[in-house]
This record gives C-alpha cells, structure tokens and sequence, in this order.
C-alpha cells in the first residue's frame, strides 16, 4: 500500500517536472520559432540562445501581485488556472513514453485523457464567467463552442483507432502497431485508406482543442484584448500559459499514440523512448509551424470546418473502418 | 458535391504552400538591426535637430542676421550676439559674433524653415535620433556649445 503511494507520489512529480519544464522551454522554443520565421531572432539577450529567458519569465510572473478584480467570483477565478494546468499533468500520469516507461498504465488511458481534456474547456469556460468581463465572457463562450464542436470529430477519430486496435490502453495500442512504420495506424493499407485523413482531422482537432492559432478563438486579441484570461495576471495568467503548452505535450503524445506508433522505431533500429520523444516534439514544431504562418480563422469558419468538413469524413472513415473490419 | 470536394482540396493545397513558405523563410538570415547593439546609417534626408555648422576654424558659420530665428514657425530658436573688435587690413572694425543659440526641440517640428532661410549655410539638421529622455529640459539644446563639443 505505502509503496503504491509513493509511486504515485512519485509519478507526479516527475509528471509536474515534466509538464513544466516542458511548458516553459516551448514557450521559448514558440519564441524563437516564430521569430525566424519572421526573420528576426527572438529572445537571445538572456543567457546562451536566450535559453535563460522562461525562468526569468517565471520570476517575474511571480513577484507580480495577484489581483482579483472586484465584483468578480472569487471562487471560480481562482479554480480556473489551477483547472488549465491540473488535468494537463494529471493526463500524463497515463501515457506511455515507452515499454516500461509510464507512471501508471490503465486500460482506459484514451478515455481518462479525453475526461481530462474536456476539463481544459472548464477552465476557460469558469475564467471568463468568473472575471466579470464583458470580454472574457465572450471569450468563453465561443471557446466552448469551439471545444464541443471539436471534441466530436477528435472522438470519432479516436473510437476509429481503438476500434481498430481493439483496446482503450495505450499501451496495448502502441504495443500493436510495434514493428516498423507500415505496422502504423496511419498507414492506409492496414486498417483502412482513409487513415492519413483520420490522422490530419486528428491533429486538426487537438490543435483546435488546446485553442491554438489558428483556432485561438478564445485569446482574441485582435478583437478580445486577451480573451478569457483579460483579467489574470501574474501567476494566474502563468499557469493558464503552462496549461496551454502542457496540453499540446498532451495532443501531441495522443497523436503519436494513437496513430503514429509510440515509441516504435519506423526502421527497427535502435528501440526506445526518445523516439516517443522525436515524434512528439516533431508534431509539437509543426503546431509552432502552424501557428506562425495561418492567421486567425473567424467563429464560423471555424464551425464549418468541423460541422461540415470534419465531422462528415470522420464518420466515413469510422464506418468504412468498421465494415473493413468486419469483411478481412 | 463537386464543389465541396474541390473546396476541401483547393483549401488544403493553399495552406500548404503557406507553410512552404513559411518554412523556407525560416531557414532565411535574419534581417533585424539588434538595436541597441547595432545602429544603422541615417538616410540622406534625415532629420534630425538643427545643428550649427563651423567653418575652417571651427568657428560657427551663422552671421547672426536672425532670419532663422524670425523664420520659424514655432518660435523655438533664442539667438544672442556680442560684438568683437577684429582686425581687417589693418583696421578695427565690430563685428557681432554668436554668443548663444539655443533651440527649443520640445517645438521644433522640423519644417526646416531655418535652414532654407540661412544665408550663410550655417544651419544643418544632425543625424541625432536617440533623443529620449524623461525631463523636458534634456530638449532645450544648447547648439553652440554642441559645436564646441564637437570641435573638442
Ligand atoms: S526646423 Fe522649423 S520649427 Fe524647427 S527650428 Fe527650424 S524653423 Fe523652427
Ligand atoms: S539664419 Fe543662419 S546666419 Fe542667420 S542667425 Fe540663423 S543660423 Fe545664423
């Protein structure tokens, strides 16, 4: 029992580590991404390649006051940060970077991580309610919007791939794509031709659930001075900013899980974590990639594209995958 | 249905040239000036503050004929003179010298009436631009002694 306890302890640590330092060197890895794109170099004044910055940065979040504006709900303001970053960590808990390397495996893992990940839009949603500003407010709201109208083709993609692989663990579903990278979920021939389809949908819609640009209705600036976190400052506004990246580690884990092999080598060679890490941290460049190059979309192209666009080809492939399922 | 497919497929192909594009801009060199590590060269046509312009000995140029002084338009330049005893062939003449100029650069909203209207060629805008400052005194400029300072 007192073991069991300290593994768990233990396991969420490192977790929280992770999370963290995950969270604080994307941002810079964001910051200096985005900078050459726009051909200038970020952040470099701060230690070697600026790589000092994310701990001042921290700093300064901290030593800020936090400040309640008044008229607000206080408890609601207070949960939210704490709802942006928890279920993040608490999803990591469940996934496995490699064989042996997980803090605790579940045989529902693809359901707790999606549990969790709806509680993402709870924080947004309790933030801007909670603030008491005309802005936040809608903010929320479309954030909401967004995340239910996403949430619908992420879950059918999802339910392809488990139904394919027959199980809810994520390990059993890496460990059955193991062997080369034609064992792969996305690979047309092996489940059905519409996989790569179902991957791009997949990765649009964890883009659009961690509400980023493109999807970053919920921040914008443009025309929301910062979205549903207008009202946050110091730690408050750190801890939704950690949640945002720990959620794209998330995305990008459950990317790789569910369709891109885990840790399996595409080649054979060399079996271990960090191919669990090369892959994850490629699809995390490509969010940083995506974000710099398209603008903003607006609230109803970003509907039509899931109603219209996602949720149609999504089911298709779902159906197709069962009756392929069913005649092999 | 047609259309929708075509939509979806033209859509798909113009956001991956975008992402061409921004992709081979990435591996482009930057092209920011590290400010204040680097400066770049004032253009030609720059306008800075007026500064006074000297002549062989360093000595300004200006013949204090004060048309710069009625010329302006925001009433920002004080000029001073004293008159000197100088030798011309052998005899003593005056002759008025610049004692003090002083521009108001909180005012200045360089037209450059001043320098057209002189004469003498005396006047020239500087290639200043790092001018901040919180007090607004940092903005009444001596330019007489800016030319001595820049003699020395
Ligand atoms: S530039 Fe114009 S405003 Fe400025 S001192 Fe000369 S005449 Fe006056
Ligand atoms: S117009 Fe030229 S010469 Fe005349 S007072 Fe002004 S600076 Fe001196």
């Amino acid at each position: 029992m007192s073991l069991t306890l300290l593994n768990v302890i233990v396991a969420v640590v490192i977790a929280i580590a992770f999370a963290a330092a995950n969270a604080a060197y994307l941002v810079w890895a964001e910051r200096r991404g985005a900078a050459r794109i726009q051909r200038r170099p970020g952040p470099n004044i701060n230690g070697p390649f600026g790589l000092l910055q994310p701990p001042l940065d921290g700093i300064k979040l901290m030593t800020k006051q936090l400040m309640i504006p008044g008229g607000a709900d206080k408890i609601l303001f207070m949960v939210a940060p704490v709802l942006a970053m928890a279920p993040a960590i608490m999803s990591f808990v469940t996934i496995p970077f490699s064989q042996g390397i997980a803090a605790h495996n579940m045989e529902i893992g693809v359901l707790m991580i999606f549990a969790f990940a709806s509680m993402g839009a709870m924080a947004t949603l309790f933030a801007g309610w909670g603030s008491r500003n005309k802005y936040a407010v809608m903010a929320s709201v479309r954030a909401v919007s967004q995340n239910v109208s996403y949430e619908i083709p992420m879950l059918i993609t999802a339910i392809t791939v488990v139904m394919a692989t027959g199980s809810m663990d994520l390990k059993t579903i890496s460990l059955a794509q193991a062997g080369g990278f034609w064992h792969w979920n996305i690979f047309p021939s092996l489940h059905s031709p519409l996989m790569p389809i179902s991957f791009i949908i997949f990765f649009i819609c964890s883009l659009a659930e961690t509400n980023r640009a493109p999807f970053d209705l919920g921040e914008a600036e443009s025309e929301l001075v910062a979205g549903f976190h207008t009202e946050y400052g110091s730690m408050g506004f750190g801890l939704f900013f950690m949640g945002e990246y720990a959620n794209i580690v998330v995305g990008a884990s459950l990317t790789t899980i569910l369709f891109l092999g885990g840790w399996d080598c595409p080649f054979g060679i060399f079996p271990g974590v960090w191919w669990f890490l090369l892959k994850i941290y490629i699809l995390i460049a490509t969010f940083i990639w995506i974000r710099w190059t398209f603008p903003r979309t607006t609230i109803y192209g970003l509907l039509n594209l899931s109603w219209k666009i996602l949720i149609p080809i999504s089911l298709f492939n779902l159906l197709l995958t069962a009756g392929l399922l069913k005649v092999f | 249905m047609g259309g929708y497919f075509s939509e979806i497929f033209y859509g798909s192909k113009s956001l991956l040239i975008g992402m061409g594009i921004t992709f081979r801009e990435f591996f482009k060199p930057t092209v920011t000036v590290q400010y204040p590590y680097q400066t770049i060269k004032m253009s030609a046509k720059f306008r800075g503050h007026t500064e006074l312009i000297a002549d062989e000995e360093g000595k300004p140029k200006c013949g204090v004929c004060g048309l710069c002084e009625r010329a302006c338009p925001s009433s920002c330049i004080t000029l001073g003179s004293i008159s000197v005893d100088i030798e011309v062939d052998g005899k003593v003449k005056k002759k008025k010298v610049l004692s003090k100029y002083e521009l108001d650069f909180t005012k200045c909203s360089l037209c450059g009436q001043c320098v057209e209207n002189c004469s003498f060629g005396a006047l020239e805008f500087s290639k200043e631009y790092n001018l901040a400052s919180t007090r607004k005194e940092d903005f009444h400029f001596n330019l007489l002694k800016r030319l001595e300072e820049r003699n020395a």
